[in-house]
């Protein structure tokens, strides 16, 4: 379902250039979950954001099905993320200035394909059922990447894509958390791409890549 | 278009949780946008009955057809000309009396009245019958007619003796005229059968034999003037207006643009968050301008009520001295016309799109990434303050630039605005080097992290102490100059105003039995005779003044430059005094000759003397009263001063009134006319202390807006600081020691900057506007005034984020530590 | 103006409203008002006769009157023109002339040129009692500003022959000398001419026999031309029922030398009132009862935003006349402060030749 193949990026760092990746090569399959792990600064955030279209590849395709997203333009990019993959990131990255459902609702809503239906689900299994009302800044953090990650799922996407959801999170939430995300994926059937530094977490999925020197092994 | 409102409803939703942002930006909008507008309705009233008073009194918007002396001509050649083809309209035109109010009778006639010297469309198609046929009507403006103490339909005795036909009030005509036919205007004035002036249509029509073929040279053509002379001359008040209005204006884009800034920065996680979960930065941009025009609107709507509000506030002001300086009549009630209304709100979105540009154009390059640069905001900081003082230094530049270069009121204002703005671009960096310096020389850890924080916070107060700067140095510049003025006027009022009693008689006979009466009254000492003629010199309305050679002038009038034998070759009708508007205007100084046009032939005359002649909006020749009648044997002898012993004036001047039934207008003595005189001054500046009230409140909300939505992004800065050990208390007042020390820098800073300004204003604007110039003069307990009054304004903007910081929840400075980063 | 609006023939007094006697209500109103206060002016009566030169000026105890010409011209190359020069007077109120600016009359003229491809048109206004306007008997003169009519030191007062015309607008002018051999022709009943069934009428006489010769100036270029010419003159004080909402006005000039003026007034029931007088070869005029004329309309033109029949079948059985009518410019719309339509026509059927076709209240 997504391909990766060849893929390099450079980041320019005063006079010199620094190949952050150098050539990456790799598959996921559908409903298939992966941990992405490497130490800091190994590109594991930068080739996260590249398959989520935050960014440009300098060289190589990244496919999903029949869109080479890498190819695309702006626009078009944004518009696959809004309609075809959910984001979660480590700072939870809600609008503090809409509530807990409205968050919820928020991609799925920009994505024009909003299910009521879906979202009391969602609502229900993240146990969030209590806090609807509330702003972001008066959950806790377990509670609010709950949110962000019901925010990802409530567009149905085809990858849930995850940089290190969990870091700002103690241990005991932050399992609680990655095991409702890892049902909730199982659930919708689609795939997921977590990127994490934690051995732990990373045997909590089906399998795992690592990131070193810029290239999988 | 459903993803573009849920975007809008999410950006809006930000304005929810924080509406004291919100409503900063509010007042910043409505405020630019009130006192904008409101200026702007002010000078459209004023001008709208400029036209309609040209168009109905002189009608200078069309040519004319005039006797070359001026004087009223056989109606015969009105047959003549129209059957000659020349599509012309007689008008007969006169002053007539009605209870001791002088106004101005136009008899028109309808059926030829060219549409567009026709300023009021009533006239002659509302009812031609009944406006042609007896008992016809007379038009006039309801304020006339409310002056008149007379009802709709009331028809008042003139003093000629005949009545006018029934009144008939008229929006449309201007104030102080009355408009009949032709035909009861000629009976009337006992002009039977003459005509004052033809206006000439400019419907095309065939060709038409010359104008001497037909009537020889009995008339001349005069060609419409593009301006009026009201226009002309009160062009410099208006210009004065403007002025302050855009500087508001601007004072309140300084709000929009802070109130913008730090939304854009607050909402930036929210814009990123909406570009990863797939908004296209085009559509997130386009939704950002929409929401802001949506506000603009709203508070463009509000601002111009708000205006209108000002505006007829302030018209009382503005029309009264318009009245008192240019004799110019305005209708004390408010009639604004749509364009008001859709230019207000074009310049609210306008100004707000300006405001909001360096954070629009911020937002659509922003990167969907966050790049790691909370160190790189030092460097940006010291790279803004650096360009934004070259700017300055540019801007400076300019203003020399100006100076040295411009020889016109609008480039007076040029230089007064670079001057302005220079300071406002350059104030960000002088408190910085400010800041930096007293960072150096701090010792303690508490005081050093002041300056370095008081550094930190100058980027986000920057534009509200600009703005403060802004008005505090106008506040300086224009009370200085109107301190400067008055104490300058009232000299010179003294100095002018010499005579105890002024008198002017209703008529030659009047003056004559006058005279003849004061022969038997021991304490008038002195009989000084005065009369006035009014020319044009160089296309600009001039008067000249006739006085007699008398000690009264000799001794007390104060000249700015004279030659040596001054009051001698008055006397001898050669030599005038001509006031410095007119040498200024005329370049003219000593021993210049200038030649003056009467009816029989040119005048020459050599400049003996230049004098101050504050406030009179035209020029002003002085000459000798015997040379003044003898070039202009038709000007009335009917004005005296009279010198009286000062303790019997109130006597004399009963017995004159009751004697000659003479009212305030004609007889006043020198003490109510020194009164009245400073009083009509005093309201000139009325209104531009007013605006410059407006100003500083404006700055006052922009600071306490500021702080305000700083107060929260300052957690985190306070925070650790109280975690170590400070209690709220003591960081509140470190806090508002940090506000208050900036604003007395800015406040300081706006000393100079405001000495600056009075000087450009006394010394360039004045002198260009009005065409005299001011003594200049510094008044430091004024100064010192003003500076209390800028710590008091950031005393109280400053109290409010302090106080909550005070009554602050230890759990919020904790959950800085809990959950940010 | 609706067409629910009466108004007189000639559009006078509806151009003064419109001028500023009132509104569209107030004409309404005007025109009942006029109705009731003709008693004070002088009233038209059967009987009168109509004399000459004194009948030629201005009758100042009547409301209303008019000197109307029209023309039908053709220039060297035979291209077809028309020319219209009008001059109406109307009385404010009745009663005896006051001198100067208080004179009760009010003037207005209207002059135009017309070609097939353009109608230029101007007006003018005048106060009576000053001498801007005026009209008098002999030497026949009638001038408004610098357009005139008048007669030559020759003039026959039985022809009103010769006349020297003179008009001119922003983009046309004109300068036309009128010569007949013939007398003048009374219209209606002995120059009584009914406009109802209810008593309106006027006093009407013609000279349609003028041959017209002069030049036109069209954009500055002159253009000699010559014609025929119809001059109409009339009179009254309540020319109209106050129900009659518009009027279609022929007059032809027949290939055999007939002249023929037909009107029809339309009644705001839908009805309308017909007249007409046959004017033969030996110059007699025979009055046209109602029911011998048959006026209907045939084509019509979209302008200035109306419709207005600007083709008609024009139908006198009595005379064997049977013809169509067809305009030389179908835009011929005055638009003047009261507009109307007034065009040079041309006619095909049982005879051909040319005439003037007015139509107001469209």
């Amino acid at each position: 379902m997504l391909t990766v193949s060849g893929l390099t990026k450079s980041y320019r760092s005063g006079q010199d250039s620094v190949a952050v990746l150098r050539g990456v090569d790799f598959v996921l399959a559908a409903g298939e979950s992966v941990a992405l792990t490497g130490e800091s600064g190994s590109g594991k955030s930068t080739l996260l954001h590249l398959i989520a279209g935050l960014d440009q590849p300098d060289g190589g395709d990244i496919v999903y099905g029949d869109v080479t997203i890498s190819r695309l333009a702006d626009a078009a990019r944004a518009a696959f993320r809004r309609d075809r993959l959910g984001l979660v990131f480590q700072q939870f990255n809600l609008i503090p200035s809409l509530t807990v459902a409205d968050n919820l609702s928020f991609q799925s809503r920009l994505a024009g394909r909003h299910d009521a239906q879906w979202h009391a689900e969602l609502i229900e299994r993240l146990g969030l059922g209590a806090l609807q009302k509330r702003y972001p800044e008066q959950l806790s953090g377990g509670q609010q990447q709950r949110v962000a990650i019901g925010r990802a799922l409530a567009v149905k996407p085809v990858l849930l894509l995850a940089d290190e959801p969990t870091g700002n999170l103690d241990e005991a939430t932050a399992d609680d958390v990655l095991a409702l995300a890892n049902d909730l994926v199982r659930r919708t059937g689609c795939g997921f791409l977590m990127v994490t530094h934690s051995e732990r977490l990373a045997a909590m999925l089906d399998r795992r890549v690592h990131l070193h020197a810029g290239l999988i092994h | 278009m459903s993803r573009a409102l849920w975007i809008l409803a999410v950006l809006l939703s930000h304005w929810r949780r924080h509406p004291l942002q919100f409503a900063t930006l509010l007042i910043g909008l409505i405020s630019a946008t009130a006192l904008w507008s409101g200026v702007q309705a002010l000078n459209a009233q004023a001008r709208s009955s400029y036209d309609r008073a040209a168009a109905t009194l002189g009608g200078a918007r069309t040519a004319t057809l005039v006797s070359p002396n001026g004087d009223h001509f056989p109606q015969q050649l009105f047959v003549d000309l129209r059957r000659a083809g020349w599509p012309v309209s007689p008008v007969v035109e006169g002053q007539v009396r009605i209870g001791g109010r002088t106004l101005r009778l136009t008899g028109i006639e309808p059926l030829s009245l060219p549409v567009e010297a026709s300023a009021a469309p009533a006239i002659g198609t509302a009812n031609l019958q009944g406006f042609i046929l007896p008992p016809g009507q007379t038009l006039l403006s309801p304020d006339t007619l409310a002056a008149l103490n007379l009802a709709e339909g009331a028809t008042p005795q003139i003093s000629s003796g005949g009545r006018l036909p029934p009144l008939k009030p008229q929006a449309e005509i201007a104030p102080g005229v009355l408009v009949v036919d032709i035909g009861f205007a000629q009976q009337l004035l006992g002009l039977q059968d003459q005509v004052s002036r033809l206006l000439i249509g400019s419907k095309a029509a065939a060709s038409r034999p010359p104008l001497r073929e037909v009537v020889g040279d009995q008339l001349k053509q005069v060609e419409p003037d593009t301006e009026t002379d009201l226009e002309r001359l009160t062009d410099s008040f208006h210009l004065n207006l403007t002025a302050f209005g855009l500087l508001s204006f601007l004072v309140g884009l300084f709000i929009v643009n802070s109130a913008i800034g730090l939304a854009f920065e607050q909402r930036r996680p929210m814009l990123r968050t909406l570009r990863a979960c797939g908004a296209s930065a085009r559509l997130l941009n386009s939704v950002m301008v929409i929401e802001l025009t949506l506000i603009a609107l709203v508070a463009g709507l509000i601002g111009l009520v708000c205006g209108y509000f000002i505006a007829a506030t302030l018209l009382p002001d503005v029309a009264a001295s318009l009245r008192g300086l240019y004799g110019a009549q305005i209708p004390g009630e408010l009639s604004l016309k749509p364009q008001w209304w859709l230019a207000g709100i074009a310049i609210s979105i306008l100004g707000a799109l300006a405001a909001a540009s360096a954070s629009l154009i911020k937002a659509a390059r922003m990167p969907v990434l966050a790049a790691a640069q909370a160190f790189a905001w030092q460097q940006a900081q010291q790279r803004w303050l650096l360009i934004q003082g070259s700017v300055a230094l540019l801007v400076f530049t300019a203003a020399a630039g100006f100076l040295l270069l411009g020889d016109s009121l609008l480039s007076g204002f040029a230089v007064l605005a670079a001057i302005l703005l220079g300071a406002a671009l350059g104030l960000p960096a002088v408190l910085g080097l400010a800041l930096a310096l007293g960072e150096r020389g701090a010792t303690r850890p508490l005081m050093k992290w002041f300056w370095a924080d008081n550094r930190l916070q100058l980027s986000g107060l920057s534009l509200a102490l600009m703005a403060l700067l802004l008005a505090l140095g106008v506040n300086v510049g224009v009370g200085t100059m109107v301190e400067s003025f008055s104490r300058t006027f009232v000299r010179w009022l003294d100095g002018r105003l010499t005579a105890e009693v002024y008198l002017n008689a209703a008529s030659d006979a009047q003056a004559g039995e006058i005279k003849a009466w004061l022969q038997h009254r021991p304490e008038v000492t002195a009989l000084l005779p005065g009369a006035r003629a009014e020319v044009k010199l160089d296309n600009w309305p001039a008067e000249i003044i006739g006085f007699a050679d008398d000690p009264t002038y000799r001794d007390n009038w104060p000249l700015l430059e004279q030659s040596r034998d001054v009051w001698d070759s008055v006397a001898r009708g050669d030599g005038a005094l001509i006031s410095e508007q007119l040498s200024r205007r005329m370049k003219l100084t000593l021993g210049d000759r200038i030649s003056v046009p009467t009816g029989n032939g040119p005048w020459p005359l050599t400049v003996a003397a230049i004098y101050a002649d504050y406030g009179n909006p035209r020029g002003q020749i002085g000459v000798a009263y015997a040379a003044l009648i003898a070039r202009f044997p038709e000007v009335a002898q009917t004005r005296f001063g009279l010198r009286v012993d000062p303790a019997k004036v109130p006597a004399l001047v009963d017995d004159l009134r009751t004697t000659f039934k003479l009212d305030n207008r004609s007889l006043a003595d020198q003490a109510t006319l020194k009164t009245e005189s400073k009083r009509i001054f005093n309201r000139t500046f009325a209104v531009t202390a007013a605006l410059n009230a407006f100003t500083l409140g404006i700055a006052g909300v922009a600071l306490l807006t500021s702080l305000l939505t700083l107060g929260n992004s300052r957690l985190p800065q306070v925070a650790p600081l109280w975690a170590i050990g400070i209690t709220r208390r003591k960081l509140a007042f470190i806090e508002l020691m940090k506000t208050l020390s900036m604003a007395a820098l800015t406040a300081l800073l706006a000393l100079p900057l405001g000495l600056l300004v009075a000087w450009c204003l006394i010394a360039v604007v004045n002198v260009k506007a009005f065409g005299w110039r001011l003594p200049f003069e510094v008044f430091p307990w004024e100064l010192l005034k003003l500076l209390g009054v800028a710590l008091l304004a950031s005393l109280i903007a400053a109290a409010l984020p302090i106080l909550k910081l005070v009554r602050m929840q230890p759990a919020r400075l904790v959950k800085v530590f809990a959950d940010e980063r | 103006m609706s067409a629910s609006n009466p108004i007189s023939r000639r559009a006078f007094a509806g151009g003064l409203l419109a001028l500023g006697l009132g509104g569209p209500r107030a004409l309404a109103q005007g025109f009942a008002g006029l109705g009731s206060d003709a008693g004070h002016f002088a009233p038209v009566v059967p009987g009168r006769v109509l004399t000459f030169p004194a009948d030629h000026g201005p009758h100042p105890d009547f409301r209303i009157e008019w000197w109307y010409l029209t023309a039908n011209l053709k220039d060297a190359d035979g291209k077809a023109y028309g020319v219209q020069w009008t001059l109406f007077r109307q009385a404010m109120t009745p009663g005896p002339q006051r001198d100067g600016w208080a004179n009760q009359q009010i003037w207005m003229a209207h002059a135009a040129l017309t070609s097939a491809e353009t109608h230029r048109y101007a007006e003018k206004f005048s106060r009576g009692g000053i001498g801007q306007a005026g009209v008098t008997a002999a030497p026949f003169r009638a001038v408004i500003d610098d357009w005139a009519m008048q007669g030559t030191d020759t003039m026959n007062v039985s022809t009103l022959s010769p006349l020297d015309v003179t008009a001119s607008g922003a983009d046309f002018g004109y300068r036309l000398r009128l010569t007949a051999e013939r007398p003048l022709v009374l219209q209606g009943d002995a120059g009584y001419s009914r406009k109802s069934e209810r008593g309106q009428a006027s006093y009407y006489y013609s000279q349609p026999y003028f041959a017209a010769h002069g030049a036109l100036t069209i954009d500055g270029r002159p253009i000699e031309v010559s014609g025929t010419a119809w001059m109409d003159r009339e009179f009254s004080s309540q020319p109209l029922a106050s129900d009659q909402t518009g009027w279609d006005w022929f007059s032809l000039h027949l290939s055999s030398g007939e002249k023929v003026m037909l009107f029809r007034l339309r009644q705001s029931d839908g009805k309308a009132y017909f007249a007409g007088n046959w004017i033969g070869l030996d110059g007699r005029s025979e009055q046209l009862a109602p029911d011998a004329i048959a006026l209907d309309p045939i084509g019509f033109t979209e302008t200035a935003g109306r419709k207005l029949p600007t083709r008609w079948r024009v139908r006198v059985p009595g005379h064997g006349l049977s013809i169509d009518t067809t305009p030389l410019n179908p835009n011929s719309w005055m638009g003047t402060s009261f507009p109307y339509w007034e065009g040079p026509i041309s006619f095909g059927g049982s005879q051909t030749c040319n005439g003037y076709l007015e139509m107001t209240g469209y």
